[in-house]
């Protein structure tokens, strides 16, 4: 328990250059409302107002981080601007703040960069498009939400921009409506996500009735003063934590995901891989003060991530669909980061180091499967592929790149920020921290394994291809921004990871790094063991796939396990059962109910006072004939009650 | 007796004076009869705004007041006023108002008549007939929301059935005949009851005041002084009188089966006015009567209230998830919605309570959107089954893109306007009841479930072979929707105005029945000597941090 020992946390106001952090949100906000609420008039230069806007953002980042790192370590740097008062209501009001800190900085750059470069790439991606400029404009409400999210200074706002990515995240899955199964998607995603959002919702709630405010500042010194019981930030960890599983696709909330993958492939870069799913991460290492005041909610984040991960490795392995692999790794990925952030005090920052590093070559792997598709008539089984290296080579190296990092090869960032987990999972001690370390090893493997056979089927080994498939190189526009995500796939590890400069740097948002005494196993030798792993799920990969030709159809009698494994480790299956059937039948009988129950009570007493009408009928005639009828109930009744109210007195 | 502008009787006059232009037409111009209301209402539109730019947050609770004497034998009076919450409707009433009138724009032309060759059943009911019933039905809205005195109000709120019965039951749908009957005598039922309460109440005062008196605001100075003192009995019974008249035009769980008929039945314009304005009375009628004049019924019966709240916002939804007819589905939807409204009327806490009179506002808005929407696209197709449409955002995006928002709006998207008014409602709920608010929550799931499911069916997807002949939004479609959508995302982004001028009179309302808002368990740090125990947080999974230091 280290709760006691962070200091207050306050935040400056922001002057000077941190002023126009507000413009960050808005340039892609206006972007956005342009392009969609414009119409077909902006169909000619949609395009390039959609990049222009996140490009603007991204400048204004940059200026800003160098602004904030200019702040030398005396001064505060975490400043709040403030911009109207949102929800003023007697004991409750909520800010429309933002606030730049280390920990928001870090993802407005990797959001605006990742972002610029993949709104870039979708100028070739989606040229033939009809609807591309509807994309861009949808696009940029996704950049300005998630930016929305990373820079809310309250947990309700940042609410507003958790759902905001999720109803971009429903839209651009959607965004081929008219294929069903793009419509089904989009919404699984959606309800999903509101299921996790249960969980925020109660979260701030409870925020509200336990410190009487949904600010961070005032939420955060509140947990650390050490006057909150422990069940109730106990209780607020879970649900954040509720929160967390569902936008970021981890288990029992990580259905959706693959579904998610009917989207077109620049969406699935940008949000289902290095920005969106991530925001989960975020809300655990911000949150960082309850968590650390929280530990039985922490081992859960653990044992989240470490479950995550496993399943996604495992699902990674049977797909054939490049982008459900690719998908599935993703959640494993995002597990890794979860499990480090579980880790608290000290493990926050390792987590976003990891969050940062997949951010890059996750987004240039995914360019790289849309590239891919792009040259193969947009076919995403990889048994119509192989031997793609010779026609496609740069989306080979470009993808190449990718793959080396997230295996975790030296000196790819994917080595350094993956062994910092591991690390850090072994030094946690006691059987959490070997369980989730060796699980953090094999998970390694397992990623070495199911990459390697996305790389054979994709790039090496016989062709496959459809004979009406020519499969060609992609043009500049989106071979650049590949080439960038994969130059930053090779170095972004080791400078982030430079001296502990992310760690140090991130201090102010998520608390200091802990100093470990003695690490469980040195990690020359932990590098040496992680690295052996690897090589051996590579070996492996291609003792079972790279040595004989693929069949260009799946095998269709498997093993039971296979079996699951290919339907998602039977989650849908799960779904349907416990909630979709017992759910469609519970509607049924409650319509039935209320036509034939409610409504039927109401017609047959009707139909009496009706019977009586028919009598009085004879009396009175009239148009409104009921009404006459009322005024006589009326009357009588007014009667009664001024009697029994006098003999009451 | 009176303070400033009599706005509420100028702005009530205003569509009176509409209505007299429209008679004054000759049949041979009828058609005119859009254009002067139209004209009418958005000069009462304009009026409100001024209202409220001139309504003072921080003056009396009661502002722009009129009171001259009407029945003297029983001390009636045409007593009228607004305080915050009244003036919130009343925007609400005048800025829908213009706009349901230009979506009817069609509706009276050709009302449809059981037997197509008689003329002479329809020759009454054109144009004229139907935007004098809409135009009268708001002054009779405004009229209620802006009533002091409780006969007045009660005449009004009886008189306003006649106007709506007429319009659903001659410009209706197929079953507009049922539809109406039911809507009226199911009304009437409430209204008797409250009747009966409204004279109880005179009596009671007679006695112990004196004089009898139907003065708002005489018998709420009287109860807080203590002069009037009902006894619990007397408050039990009524309180239940005002409850159940107004549960009914709310409506609550389980007295809502009138409303799917009826806004199913009525042409759009109509239902909008129905669900989004008329109905509001119900949850309004909570605040201004229910609570402040029975304040102890209203505290023993809010957690059987709540129940039935709760029972409300799951049950709607769900029935709406399992609906068939897009129309029956807003109507549902709406039954939930009133369920959230009314549970933050009886959490007794400022937030709870100004959360639901904003969500009274956005919901005129919202529902509003989603009948328009509905009906747009049911006047293409010729129905209103979900299943006979599929890939309308293809064939015509604008409509799919304005059905989206609409529904987004409904499942209390952040952002725009409903989400805030939600949250407060759940919010101030937990704070006091903490797990009625945790199951009403739920709702927001299924929320999202009907709403996306529909959506789903009806504008996403293959394009069914009736849809392929859409046409994309008219111009004047344009101008009904595109307004409510930017007051939907405006009041999203910027509620305060409206909030500003709610919240004093939610905390004088609940002041009545309760002394303060719940504190935090963990106050301000500064504070922490003092922990509160009206709040007790502690869920019983471990010890307080600080007492293991």
């Amino acid at each position: 328990m280290t709760s006691t020992t962070t200091a207050a946390v306050q935040y400056a106001h922001a002057t000077g250059v941190f002023k126009l952090t507000f413009l960050l949100i808005l340039l892609p906000a206006i972007g956005a409302a342009v392009l969609l609420l414009g119409g077909k008039r902006t169909n000619a230069w949609g395009h390039l107002l959609g990049c222009a806007m996140p490009i603007g953002s991204f400048v204004i980042a940059v200026i800003e981080f160098f602004a904030l790192i200019g702040r030398d370590g005396g001064e505060n740097r975490q400043l709040d601007q403030h911009l109207f008062s949102w929800v003023p209501v007697a004991g409750f009001h909520v800010d429309a703040n933002v606030l730049l800190d280390p920990l928001s900085i870090c993802f407005v750059l990797l959001i605006t960069g990742v972002g610029s470069l993949i709104h870039i790439y979708s100028i070739g991606y989606m040229e033939h498009d009809p609807d591309r400029r509807r994309f861009f404009g949808q696009l940029n409400l996704f950049v300005a939400a998630m930016l929305l999210l990373v820079l809310a200074d309250n947990y309700l706002v940042l609410y507003v921009g958790w759902e905001g990515v999720g109803l971009a995240s429903y839209l651009l899955i959607g965004f081929w409506h008219h294929k069903p199964s793009a419509a089904v998607a989009a919404k699984k995603a959606f309800l999903v996500n509101r299921v996790g959002d249960l969980g925020l919702s109660f979260a701030v709630m409870l925020m509200f009735t336990t410190f009487g405010t949904v600010a961070f500042d005032g939420v955060f010194n509140g947990a650390s003063s050490g006057h909150a019981r422990t069940g109730t930030m106990t209780a607020i960890g879970l649900l954040l934590l509720l929160g967390a599983c569902g936008k970021s696709a981890q288990a029992p909330l990580q259905s959706w995901l693959l579904d998610a993958m009917e989207g077109p492939t620049p969406v699935s870069a940008l949000i289902h891989a290095a920005t969106m799913v991530t925001a989960g991460v975020y809300l655990v290492a911000r949150s960082g003060a309850i968590y650390d005041v929280a530990p039985h909610a922490r081992l859960l984040v653990e044992i989240v991530g470490g479950v995550t991960l496993v399943m996604g490795a495992i699902i990674g392995c049977a797909y054939d669909d490049i982008k459900k692999v690719l998908a599935a790794s993703t959640m494993s990925q995002i597990g890794y980061m979860m499990l480090a952030v579980g880790f608290g005090p000290g493990a926050y920052a390792i987590g976003i180091l990891h969050l940062l590093t997949h951010g890059f070559f996750k987004a240039n792997m995914f360019l790289g499967a849309g590239s891919v598709m792009h040259g193969n008539n947009d076919e995403v089984n990889m048994r119509r592929y192989g031997g793609l290296r010779h026609v496609m080579p740069v989306t080979f190296m470009t993808f190449a790149f990718g793959y080396l990092a997230i295996i975790g090869m030296i000196p790819f960032s994917g080595f350094f920020s993956k062994d910092k987990i591991i690390e850090v999972a072994l030094d946690h001690g006691g059987a959490s921290g070997w369980i989730f370390g060796i699980v953090a090893i094999a998970g390694a493997g397992m990623t070495a394994f199911y990459m390697t056979r996305l790389m054979l089927m994709t790039f090496f080994g016989n062709k496959r291809w459809p004979r009406d498939v020519h499969p060609h190189e992609s043009p500049k526009v989106m071979l650049v921004p590949m080439a960038i995500l994969a130059a930053g796939s090779l170095v972004l590890g080791y400078l982030l990871i430079l001296g502990g400069s992310l760690q140090h740097f991130l201090t102010p948002s998520v608390g200091p790094s802990l100093e470990v005494g003695a690490h469980t196993i040195s990690p020359v030798v932990l590098s040496i063991i992680t690295l052996a792993v690897v090589a051996g799920g590579v070996g492996a990969a291609w003792w079972i796939i790279g040595r004989k030709p693929v069949a260009a159809e799946q095998a269709p009698n498997v093993r039971p396990y296979a079996h699951a494994t290919r339907r998602s480790l039977t989650g849908d299956a799960v779904n349907e059962a416990v909630f979709m059937r017992p759910g469609q039948y519970l509607t049924r009988a409650l319509v039935y109910f209320d036509n034939r129950g409610v409504d039927g009570i109401v017609n047959g007493f009707a139909a009496g006072v009706g019977g009586t009408s028919a009598r009085i009928r004879r009396v009175q005639t009239g148009f409104v004939r009921s009404y006459a009828l009322s005024m006589l109930g009326g009357a009588l009744a007014i009667g009664t009650t001024v009697v029994l109210l006098r003999v009451g007195s | 007796m009176h303070t400033g502008f009599p706005w509420v009787t100028v702005l009530g006059v205003i569509p009176l004076v509409g209505v007299v232009a429209i008679m004054l037409l000759p049949r041979a111009q009828e058609a005119q009869a859009k254009v002067v209301a139209l004209g009418a209402s958005l000069v009462t539109m304009v009026g409100s705004i001024v209202m409220a730019i001139a309504y003072e947050n921080d003056g009396a609770r009661f502002q722009f007041t009129q009171d001259y004497n009407w029945i003297k034998a029983f001390g009636a009076h045409y007593a009228v006023g607004v305080d915050g919450i009244a003036l919130a409707l009343i925007l609400m009433t005048t800025v829908l108002a213009p706009i349901c009138i230009l979506a009817s724009w069609h509706d009276g032309d050709r009302p449809v008549v059981d037997d197509e060759a008689d003329e002479d059943a329809r020759a009454g009911r054109g144009p004229r007939l139907f935007f004098s019933l809409l135009l009268a039905t708001e002054t009779l809205v405004i009229g209620v929301f802006g009533a002091l005195d409780v006969f007045f109000f009660y005449v009004l709120f009886e008189a306003m059935l006649i106007p709506m019965y007429f319009l659903i039951g001659s410009f209706g749908g197929p079953r507009r005949s049922y539809a109406a009957v039911k809507f009226l005598l199911y009304s009437l039922a409430g209204g008797l009851l409250m009747l009966v309460a409204v004279i109880g109440l005179f009596v009671a005062a007679s006695h112990q005041l004196g004089t009898g008196t139907f003065d708002y605001r005489a018998l709420l100075a009287a109860i807080d002084s203590g002069k009037l003192h009902l006894s619990h009995g007397e408050q039990a019974a009524l309180f239940l009188g005002f409850f159940i008249a107004f549960a009914i035009k709310a409506p609550l769980w389980p007295f809502h089966t009138w409303l799917p008929d009826a806004a199913s039945e009525a042409p759009t314009g109509t239902a909008v006015m129905l669900v989004g304005v008329l109905d509001k009375v119900g949850t309004f009628g909570f605040l201004r009567f229910c609570i402040p004049l029975f304040p102890w019924a209203a505290r023993e019966f809010a957690p059987w209230v709540m129940v039935l709240c709760v029972i409300g916002v799951l049950y709607g939804a769900l029935v709406a998830i399992g609906q068939k007819d897009l129309k029956r589905l807003v109507a549902y939807s709406s039954v939930s919605h009133f369920g959230f409204i009314a549970l933050g009327v009886f959490a007794f806490t400022t937030q709870g309570g100004s959360g639901a009179t904003l969500y009274m506002v956005n919901h005129g808005f919202s529902t509003g959107a989603l009948f328009l929407v509905v009906g747009f696209m049911a006047t293409r197709r010729g129905s209103r089954l979900v299943d006979d449409f599929g890939g309308v955002a293809k064939v015509a995006p604008w409509l799919g893109a304005v059905t989206l928002i609409a529904g987004l709006s409904a499942l209390s998207l952040p952002g725009l306007s409903t989400f805030v008014s939600e949250f407060l409602v759940l919010l101030g709920t937990f704070t006091t009841h903490r797990w009625f608010a945790v199951v009403a929550t739920f709702g927001i799931v299924l929320a999202a479930v009907y709403v996306l499911w529909m959506v789903q069916r009806t504008i996403h997807g293959p394009v069914a072979p009736a849809v392929e002949g859409f046409k994309d939004l008219s111009l004047r479609e344009t101008w009904v929707i595109a307004p409510i959508l930017a007051v939907i995302v405006a009041l999203g982004v910027y509620p305060k105005p409206i909030l500003d001028f709610i919240n004093p009179s939610i905390e004088q309302t609940n002041s009545i029945v309760r002394d303060h808002d719940p504190v935090p368990s963990v106050p301000e740090l500064s504070q922490t000597n003092q922990v509160d125990t009206t709040l007790n947080i502690d869920t019983g999974i471990g010890a307080p941090i600080g007492s293991s230091n």
